[in-house]
């Protein structure tokens, strides 16, 4: 474990059980025994799933980006969470968004995403272009999905459906359940496993791709553990609380100058701080005193987009 | 012993066929768009060939695991890109994945033999271009391969650096090596290659010792230009005639 994941385990460990206190209802010792339910039924599940989520953008964002040789890379740039998105839509569409379907329909959306990208960038016959290719897959799969969802809007039977497919895709965690957690926890887990097993080869990849393949590097399984890995966690976040941005792309810049900036250095402890910006951003819409709840994949782009304008100014001066 | 046997490659090589040595220093030399790289890349198991194939003693490369055949070939693109700016340690030491070790002593030798070991905790990014180049080259030397195939090591180093880099590569073959440089500069393949190759149009044009292969009459055929050497063998200056 590296000095970065120790810094941002400790801050985990202390931002989880802050954030259970903290909402609508501030809990404080000697409340009524009601605090325990909204504990364990409401802000327990919210919170672990927020850790789940984030832990799955930062580990996503820092693999990807160390998959590109570039830090402006994001996981949402490939196509699965529009993949994931348009499922999910679908399922609000057709009016079957039952709290086990709409996931499931998201997962579908995902895996079809990951299959197409796959196919399409899985077998080339000069491995020089895989990585062209697979960004340019997922950059055409991200505008076909984002282009039938909103396809899907525009045909929304009616108002109802419209806000709901709207208002679903901004990305949120209120009331979540424990049954969210269930289906995206293990996923997630599973995802950060391949992306873990990734960290070796993305580690060559710094030398570029022919150096990287000189040292052992297979191209295709490493394009296979990153699409697995990031269809697993971005896909699994966006069927329980919809369009999360920005995460796994600023996480990834943030946690870097506090490591060896080796790639796989990186992703551990930008899993752990991507939980951490998650965590304490659902803390802070749900603290917020407005009369409907900022929508948390608004609240993470309002400060993403900001700073990721100050990267490109930063980026010009440097240059 | 690393062979190609009538390697073919689209419109980039053309029925190549070769027997390389260990311990000896192969110069790689040609016009551009003459097939260099492309034969260099073959050699290191990087490109597939449509004809023909390579031989790492005497079993096809493209049959071997990929770990293997890492440890066996060291390879040195031009690029030189470094992604990220990781210490010089750090880049050095990913020469060891293939073995899936540490190798402290291996990591350290090949600093000290590039004389990188006082560079070690520096970013990259604070390297010169000469020092950059001898921490990449650090990076093959740490995986200790049998043969060690770069793509231009020499080209944008100044004379010092070219004869350090040279000297570092001279002991490699020494210790039985092999050795396989793409070269531009056909004095530097004159006096310090022990045999050169000369590829014209992915064709191979002159396979011998450098006094041979980089004779006049080749020069004038492949290169197109009329020029003499001066000097003495090992201390050759080329000059062109206008």
């Amino acid at each position: 474990m590296n000095r970065a994941s120790l810094i941002f385990a400790a801050l985990l460990l202390v931002a989880v059980p802050l954030s259970l206190l903290a909402g609508r209802v501030w809990i404080y010792t000697g409340m009524t025994p009601n605090a325990l339910a909204i504990l364990a039924e409401l802000r327990l599940p919210r919170a672990v799933l927020a850790v789940v989520i984030g832990a799955g953008l930062g580990a996503a964002g820092a693999a990807m980006q160390g998959y590109l040789r570039n830090p402006l890379a994001d996981p949402g740039l490939f196509g699965i969470a529009p993949g994931a998105a348009l499922g999910a839509v679908i399922a609000l569409y057709i009016g079957v968004a039952s709290a086990i379907l709409l996931p499931l329909f998201a997962l579908i959306g995902a895996g079809g995403a990951m299959a197409l990208l796959a196919l399409i960038a899985g077998r080339t016959a000069n491995p020089a272009n895989g990585i062209a290719l697979f960004t340019l897959a997922g950059m055409m799969i991200a505008s076909l999905a984002g282009a039938l969802t909103s396809l899907a809007i525009s045909l929304a039977p009616n108002a109802f459906a419209m806000s709901s497919i709207v208002t679903w895709l901004m990305g949120a965690l209120t009331d979540r359940s424990w049954a969210d957690v269930m289906l995206a926890a293990p996923l997630t887990l599973a995802g950060l496993a391949a992306l873990w097993l990734a960290g070796r080869d993305l580690d060559a990849m710094t030398l570029g791709e022919p150096a990287a393949r000189s040292l052992g590097v297979s191209p295709g399984r490493l394009m296979a553990l990153l699409v697995v890995g990031t269809g697993l966690t971005v896909g699994s976040g966006v069927a329980v609380a919809g369009i999360i941005g920005f995460v796994g792309l600023i996480v990834p810049h943030l946690v870097r100058p506090l490591t060896d900036k080796r790639p796989s250095s990186l992703i551990v402890p930008s899993a752990l701080a991507g939980a951490l910006l998650v965590l304490v951003a659902d803390v802070v819409v749900r603290i917020l005193p407005l009369v409907t709840e900022l929508r948390l994949g608004i609240a993470l782009s309002l400060i993403g987009a900001p700073f990721f304008l100050m990267l490109l100014l930063r980026m010009r001066r440097a240059a | 012993m690393l062979e190609t046997r009538n390697l073919s490659l689209a419109d980039r090589l053309n029925i190549v066929t070769t027997a390389l040595q260990p311990g000896a220093i192969t110069a790689i030399c040609g016009p551009n768009g003459a097939g260099k790289s492309t034969l260099l890349s073959a050699l290191a198991g990087l490109l597939d060939a449509d004809v023909g194939e390579v031989l790492l003693d005497g079993a096809p490369l493209s049959a071997m695991p990929l770990r293997g055949r890492a440890k066996a070939i060291g390879y040195l693109p031009q690029s030189g890109e470094v992604a990220w700016d990781v210490s010089v340690a750090n880049l050095v030491a990913l020469g060891r994945l293939p073995h899936g070790d540490a190798g402290k002593f291996a990591v350290a030798s090949a600093m000290a033999a590039t004389a990188m070991s006082d560079f070690a905790a520096r970013p990259v990014s604070t390297l010169s271009g000469g020092e950059k180049a001898r921490a990449l080259l650090a990076r093959v030397l740490a995986g200790e391969p049998r043969w060690i195939l770069a793509d231009e090591p020499l080209a944008a180093l100044d004379l010092a650096h070219q004869l350090g880099l040279l000297k570092v590569l001279r002991a490699q073959a020494y210790g039985g090596v092999g050795v396989v440089l793409v070269v531009h500069d056909l004095a530097l393949a004159m006096n310090h290659a022990d045999r050169v190759l000369v590829l014209d149009e992915g064709r191979l044009k002159a396979d011998s010792a450098p006094e041979e292969a980089l004779s006049l009459e080749t020069i004038n055929d492949v290169w197109g230009v009329k020029a003499r050497w001066l000097g003495e063998p090992g201390q050759r200056a080329l000059v062109t005639e206008s």
